[in-house]
């Protein structure tokens, strides 16, 4: 009975703050009024008591919808996992969507104007938290070693999508019975560009929940990261086009041209601020606590340095967290280091909920203009040239790669491809000249829609069905680490002997320029002089530690010493008492060892040991298995591990599989 | 520099080199010229030294394994036909060999050759086992000098508590084939698609 009081409790929160939106949105009328008339009343009538409570809701009128809205998003998100089975059928952001239009459709019958999805709080606010965690923890390895094939999806892939559905879209419109012969080439051509962009929140959305292998993982999510230059390009093309009315030759050199100097600013300007966020790192020793807004901030400069310039916002922010991310990490201290994996976790969790909240909202809101033929053109129009583009491009592309892509991961890939919330921004951007906006608008949310219900609720069964190789679940493993640096040597060396200036080649040439030149700049104190090797050791080791304190298997006063008559060996699996004398012994040495880098590491306000240990406590407290228990311990560290695989739908804290170049 | 290197390598030799290693004819020609180059000595075969010669294997922390590997057991001179034979097990892995012959021996590049040719540049005294010792050695050339022994012999120890199923304190092949396959699958394979 606890518990439905519990969730007797719950709904009426719910409602209560579902209830609060609408209400409030009608409550702007009457305020001002109030505190004026009081306001009046205190001067001319003395006499009047002085008012000991009264309501001035102006005020805070701003700030309280913001946190209302948010607060909403945020039960809703915990409403869903109490419902277990919901959670693994449907994913969340359908789920959300739905809340959307519920809350839209309440306003509404209130009477109100439901707020919709404004571009500049989407642009500006929303999307920057996700594509940061995205790009802070983009695993490096199989980015770069796929990076060919991803760029010839998204920059191929999509002028390939605008230019099909653009053109046979326009095609369409010329048929009389349709109706819509207003509509001219470049208008058409500009909504196939709007259309055609794969979206990263809702490829990370539906991706996170399925746990596909990592190759086609990486390849949909870079694919959706890459072409935000191509959508730049093309809708600012078109966009400007569409008014002048004629494109000449030469605009189409340009456009070209724009192109390369969108994508590449972009990196350029994101990776300037990643060496200066690792810059910065490098002196905040002594001020830890502010160590986690350096790269907030530094990253989200190089995202509206570069949306000022009209370059690509998004490969800024993902260069920027890849360039200064080996570096921070050597730098900052273990708690700092926490505090933006979590911090950035939940930004983005919280912006992917309200970004699919007020999609849903501004679609009760319109305005809308329904057009049959049209809106069920452009959704199979979607599918097809995705599914042709995947299956050409992959039959070119296969010639060039030595692990070729089966029909099972183009599937995956071709199904894959979402769409989401940046095609309504930009769709909602277009200025009220255009004609044919609200036609559009209408389109982009009924595709919107569809990817993200039917392919959405539909890929998990599909990639069951399919049996598609899901991902590997491997702990770190100082073997892989060394066997992968091994090989790395190795086959430089080959080229060396053949003479061949290939990947191995330049990669090595990179690595050396890096440590000599680079890390020594970036890096601060004596660390930059530590091979890669010792330093994933060291990690591992830590996390170790810490996992031997949690489970009571050695004394928590680690610092000092570890006295061996106090450690009393549990019935634990795995293991045996040889190894458990070999780990003391590795500890002892490595924690000695490390004593000194550990203390210099910490706040100034809690050693690092005490601390940690009362998180640990307090957190195993709340958990029940070990399971569980192990896995925090391995959320806590910097060591690369593995992904978990825990309940769907909750976003997760994501790991790479494997150290950065 | 292609007529002249074609001129001194007869066709028979190339048929013999391709059916042996699997590489194309443009690929054989290509590399003949490589070891012309690299032969300063000019008697047909590369020595230690000429190895030692390439800037890139100078700088290369295992330079000195994988010179070792392309001299067989004992000897000083290694000829073509050797180097080819070497470089064959850089080859991608190909799933359909044009030849499914049961008697013929396994190409060079298959995924166990591929791997048995990694565990013998660890294994150097090619017992069959990694011992500590040679994983220490190994360890010590990729880490550098300013690591201590006591540091690196935790590695190590760890590394082979890691992978060591049968207690015997090394690293025997099927326990390396366990640790390192699929890595060698995909990162093996890439050396060929440059040589065409």
């Amino acid at each position: 009975s606890g518990s439905f009081l519990l969730v007797y409790l719950y709904i009426f929160l719910v409602v209560f703050v579902g209830i609060g939106l609408p209400i409030e949105a009608s409550a702007p009328a009457y305020q001002s009024h109030g505190t004026e008339g009081s306001h009046l009343t205190n001067i001319t009538n003395t006499k009047k008591a002085f008012p000991v409570l009264a309501v001035n809701y102006e005020h805070v009128r701003k700030p309280f919808e913001i946190a209302l809205w948010i607060l909403l998003a945020l039960l809703m998100k915990l409403g869903f996992h109490l419902i277990p089975r919901l959670s693994a059928v449907v994913p969340e952001s359908c789920l959300l969507i739905v809340v959307g239009l519920l809350v839209g459709g309440l306003i509404k019958v209130i009477g109100e104007e439901p707020p919709v999805l404004d571009s500049q709080l989407f642009f500006l606010c929303l999307l920057p938290p996700i594509i940061l965690d995205a790009g802070y923890f983009l695993p490096i390895r199989p980015f770069t070693e796929n990076v060919g094939t991803i760029l010839v999806f998204a920059v191929i892939g999509t002028l390939w999508n605008a230019f099909f559905m653009g053109g046979l879209l326009y095609a369409l419109c010329q048929i009389e019975s349709v109706g819509l012969s207003g509509v001219d080439l470049l208008a058409c051509l500009l909504f196939g560009s709007i259309v055609s962009a794969v979206d990263p929140v809702a490829v990370l959305a539906v991706f996170e929940e399925i746990h596909i292998n990592e190759l086609v993982h990486i390849l949909v999510f870079g694919e959706s990261l890459l072409n935000d230059a191509v959508t730049v390009v093309l809708y600012n093309l078109f966009e400007e086009f569409s008014k002048v009315g004629t494109v000449t030759v030469l605009d189409v050199f340009l456009g070209v041209v724009c192109f390369f100097v969108v994508s590449l600013g972009g990196v350029l300007v994101g990776a300037i601020y990643g060496f200066l966020a690792a810059f910065t790192s490098r002196f905040t020793s002594h001020t830890r606590v502010i160590e986690p807004l350096f790269v907030f901030l530094y990253s989200y400069m190089a995202y509206l340095s570069s949306e000022m310039f009209h370059l690509s916002g998004i490969m800024a922010l993902i260069a920027c967290g890849v360039v200064m991310r080996p570096y921070v990490e050597a730098n900052i201290s273990h708690k700092s280091y926490t505090t933006i994996k979590y911090f950035l976790k939940m930004w983005s969790s919280v912006s992917e909920t309200l970004i699919f909240i007020f999609l849903g909202v501004s679609t009760v809101a319109g305005p809308h203009a329904w057009n049959w033929t049209f809106v069920i053109t452009t959704v199979i129009l979607c599918l097809v040239s995705r599914v042709l583009g995947v299956i050409g491009l992959t039959f070119i592309i296969n010639k060039f790669r030595i692990v070729k892509l089966t029909k099972k991961d183009q599937f995956i890939v071709a199904y894959g491809g979402l769409r989401g919330a940046i095609a309504f921004s930009l769709g909602y951007l277009l200025s009220n000249s255009h004609q044919m906006r609200n036609l559009f608008l209408t389109a982009i949310i009924t595709v919107i829609f569809f990817t993200v219900f039917v392919q959405g609720m539909t890929i998990r069964p599909l990639v069951e069905l399919l049996a598609v190789k899901k991902k590997k679940e491997s702990k770190p493993s100082i073997n892989e680490e060394i066997h992968t640096e091994f090989l790395d040597h190795l086959l430089t060396g080959v080229e060396g002997v053949c003479g061949h200036y290939g990947h191995y080649h330049w990669k090595e040439k990179l690595n050396r320029f890096n440590k000599t030149y680079v890390k020594r700049w970036l890096i601060a104190g004596e660390n930059f002089k530590e091979p890669e090797l010792i330093a994933f050791y060291r990690k591992m080791e830590l996390k170790q530690a810490i996992m031997m304190v949690e489970s009571g298997q050695l004394p928590s006063v680690l610092p000092s010493t570890i006295s061996m008559q106090n450690i009393q060996p549990r019935a634990i699996p795995r293991v045996s008492k040889k190894r458990e004398e070999e780990i003391r012994r590795i500890l002892r040495a490595n924690l000695q060892n490390n004593k000194q880098k550990m203390r210099s590491r910490s706040y100034s306000r809690h050693t690092l040991f005490d601390a940690d240990e009362e998180d640990n406590v307090s957190e195993v407290r709340l958990r029940k298995t070990k399971m569980e228990m192990e896995r925090r311990m391995s959320h806590y560290l910097t060591v690369p591990a593995n992904r978990e695989s825990p309940r769907p739908g909750v976003r997760r804290v994501r790991f790479e599989s494997g150290l950065s170049v | 520099m292609g007529s002249r290197a074609s001129t001194l390598l007869r066709e028979e030799e190339i048929e013999e080199i391709k059916k042996e290693t699997g590489f194309s004819h443009s690929q054989i020609t290509r590399l003949y010229s490589r070891f012309t180059s690299l032969d300063k000595g000019e008697n047909g075969t590369l020595s230690r030294e000429d190895f030692q010669r390439i800037p890139e294997l100078a700088i290369n922390p295992l330079g000195d394994r994988i010179i070792n590997a392309f001299f067989p057991e004992g000897e000083d001179q290694v000829n073509f036909r050797g180097f080819m034979r070497t470089l064959a097990h850089f080859r991608p892995i190909e799933d359909n060999e044009k030849n499914k012959d049961p008697i013929a021996s396994e190409p060079l590049n298959s995924r166990s050759n591929k791997l048995l040719f990694a565990f013998r540049l660890y294994d150097l005294d090619r017992d069959d086992k990694i011992s500590r010792d040679e994983l220490l050695q190994v360890l010590r050339m990729m880490v550098g000098v300013n690591i201590s022994d006591e540091q690196l012999g935790s590695i190590a120890d760890r590394t082979i508590q890691e992978a060591d199923q049968n207690g015997d304190n090394s690293i025997s092949f099927n326990e390396f084939i366990k640790v390192g396959n699929f890595l060698i699958f995909c990162i093996f394979g890439n050396m060929n698609y440059y040589l065409t």
